[in-house]
């Protein structure tokens, strides 16, 4: 397995590397070594390759991902694998804010617990957090799946669109036009997916509420000002 | 012999005027705020404030049209890999495909090829079309983040952080249900008819040392080859100017108050934000105090009309300018041509602006299938190319008279100011004075 050492080589050597990987390359297993909170580490990646990152990261580890498994052996900073469009990033510790934001696709795992604003904006990502969330979670999520195996912070899902939020725990609060949802069996199926393919075994999809729009504020009514 | 009483004329008034009560009547009928496109309509000091100096005896003109007056200009050039490097200094601002038809965007590209410039994409993401026939297109990086991937970014010649725009600094987009076609929902990762709001601020991150590490992330997944432009609605320039430098832009956008927007508040349009003339001259001393002028490019946008506003902009310090609404007129955008449909529409040719409603008989800003077909996105891309070519020669027409082989060379000393506003926005004297106000320890 190649190693990247960022404390001998540069963060450019090291993305120029990973960006020079293509579908078919021989080696698909790569070892990044004292990250140090570097930001922008791994950001871009385009091929189906897996990233195994000993340490902790700064702002951003993973963004863009494409294809490839990311796997943070720490905490990672904030916006970690901000508009990821497919592949699988996995954080073993905390994550910072903005978790996920905007992504498109893939699965990004955060086995500690994520800060506020978790999949802000999120479009087709999947995000599952073994512990908690902060608050302003999802805020303006449009689709994808955000399951929280913890509790949520305030105004969870704030001018929500189609995105589903599962949440385990307890909510602190709702957002603007986001409602608590029928659980109904395809999303017992999702969830269960979801679950599984995350790896966590200890929490079963009944033990989750769901959450999504009202669809109150979808088009501008001035009888819904006070929700603005 | 006895007089009658004579009649008082009726007297409107200036602060309720027609325009004032029809909003009112408006407003209280629909309850709701109205939305339209463009810019700020209300009069503001503007380029027009401003005159050249030309050549006589302390100064020595060239030769009209014989002597060279060059008009090239490089963008990009403090970090990037790949610089940008433009014929001419005007370029084609940000506008979103869902605001604009795919036709019209494919006619800026061809127009902008043409005349050796760079169009930008929007808040919509990137269309086939757009890439196809852009030379040199710029990547919008948005808040929104809407249609934002990462084969884009690679395809693109540099990228466009929008912190802001002139139309509304701190306001984010909304495009209307109208107009949200299969393809802009798609685009947009949401469902069709909905009003599309976008937000105001980057989902992650919320300050200049942010802005920093995000600008550090873009170049690393683009390999350091493509300029970073920041650009930043004309409110606070100096300090906005500043950051955007100090986070590490290569080349920073200013969009003064006239920039148009494809549909937000007419109050916002109209209250927020400063004239584009008051913002260059701070724009210019925030990149003179970091010792950045010139080196990082500064281009301003808001209202650019003719050869003129783009020499007057350039005189102030400016690397380039960039021009919406302008471009889109030359398009063919609110041309009396149509004025039958634009009087159907309850408007008239030259002040159609509700551009979010999707019916725009000239076919650029609709997502309407038979509208969109009007528009020949050839021989408009042909007009946009004259349109581009004309205003050169004029800003050069201007530069020769002032003594200047490259249209970078105008310069404050070249400009006087027809009112005191316009002289102590832009910096320069007075006309018939060589007083400027604010300078000098005058007031």
């Amino acid at each position: 397995m190649p190693k990247v050492d960022l404390a001998r080589t540069s963060l450019r050597e090291l993305n120029q590397t990973l960006h020079g990987l293509k579908a078919g390359v021989n080696e698909t297993d790569w070892e990044v070594v004292n990250p140090k909170g570097s930001h922008a580490v791994a950001v871009g990646v385009d091929a189906p390759v897996t990233v195994e990152i000993k340490g902790s990261v700064g702002y951003y580890c993973a963004g863009m991902n494409k294809e490839a498994t990311i796997v943070v052996h720490g905490s990672a900073g904030p916006g970690v694998a901000e508009n990821m469009m497919s592949g699988e990033v996995r954080i073993k510790g905390d994550a910072s804010q903005y978790a996920g934001a905007t992504g498109k696709g893939g699965l990004l795992v955060i086995e500690g617990n994520a800060a506020s604003r978790c999949g802000i904006s999120m479009k087709g990502i999947d995000i599952v957090v073994k512990g908690n969330i902060g608050h302003m979670s999802a805020f303006m999520a449009q689709s994808g799946n955000l399951v929280v195996c913890g509790n949520a912070g305030d105004a969870l899902g704030d001018s929500i669109y189609e995105a589903r939020l599962f949440v385990r725990g307890k909510v602190k609060s709702l957002g603007a036009d986001c409602i608590e949802k029928e659980m109904r069996p395809e999303h017992l199926e999702i969830l269960a997916g979801l679950l599984a393919k995350a790896g966590i075994e200890d929490a079963k999809p009944e033990e989750f509420k769901r959450y999504g729009s009202a669809r109150k504020l979808y088009n501008f009514n001035i009888d819904n000002a006070d929700a603005y | 012999m006895s007089y009658h009483n004579p009649p008082t004329v009726p007297r409107k008034s200036a602060t309720f005027d027609d325009y004032t009560l029809s909003e009112i009547r408006r407003a209280a009928t629909t309850g709701i705020y109205d939305i339209r496109g463009a810019g700020a309509k209300r009069k503001l000091p503007h380029f027009d404030d401003l005159l050249f100096l030309g050549a006589s005896i302390s100064r020595y003109p060239l030769e009209g049209y014989r002597e060279k007056c060059a008009t090239t200009v490089v963008l990009g050039a403090r970090h990037a890999k790949k610089p940008i490097e433009l014929k001419i200094p005007i370029t084609i601002a940000g506008m979103s495909f869902g605001s604009l038809s795919g036709r019209a965007k494919e006619a800026l590209g061809r127009g902008a090829s043409l005349a050796g410039t760079s169009t930008t994409t929007g808040d919509g993401g990137m269309t086939p079309e757009e890439r196809g026939q852009s030379k040199q297109l710029v990547y919008q990086y948005l808040p929104s983040r809407y249609g934002m991937n990462p084969d884009d970014l690679r395809k693109a010649d540099a990228i466009e952080v929008v912190v802001g725009q002139g139309a509304k600094p701190g306001g984010g987009g909304m495009l209307l249900g109208q107009k949200i076609s299969d393809r802009v929902a798609a685009m947009r990762t949401l469902p069709k008819g909905i009003d599309q709001r976008s937000a105001c601020r980057h989902p992650d991150w919320t300050g200049p040392d942010d802005l920093e590490i995000k600008i550090l992330e873009l170049r690393e997944i683009t390999d350091w080859e493509k300029p970073i432009y920041v650009k930043v609605g004309g409110a606070r320039p100096y300090y906005d100017v500043a950051l955007a430098v100090k986070a590490g832009a290569d080349v920073v956008v200013v969009d003064g108050m006239q920039g148009g927007t494809a549909a937000t508040q007419e109050v916002f349009i109209e209250n927020v934000g400063q004239p584009t003339l008051a913002c260059i001259r701070p724009a210019v001393q925030a990149l003179r105090d970091l010792g950045m002028h010139r080196k990082v490019q500064l281009i301003v946008s808001g209202g650019i009309r003719n050869g003129a506003d783009v020499a007057k902009a350039l005189a102030l310090g400016a690397d380039a300018v960039s021009i919406g609404t302008a471009a889109l007129v030359a398009l063919g955008d609110n041309d009396p041509v149509h004025e039958e449909e634009y009087r159907q529409l309850g408007t008239t040719a030259g002040a159609y602006d509700d551009w979010h409603e999707g019916r725009d008989p000239a076919g650029i800003t609709t997502q309407d299938p038979e509208l969109m077909e009007r528009l020949d996105p050839v021989k408009a891309g042909r007009r946009l190319a004259n349109y581009l070519k004309v205003m050169t020669l004029e800003a050069q027409t201007i530069a020769r008279a002032c003594g200047k082989n490259h249209l970078h060379n105008l310069e404050p000393e070249d400009l006087c100011a027809l009112t005191i506003e316009a002289a102590a926005m832009a910096g320069v004297p007075l006309a018939g004075t060589s007083w400027i106000p604010g300078q000098n320890g005058s007031f």
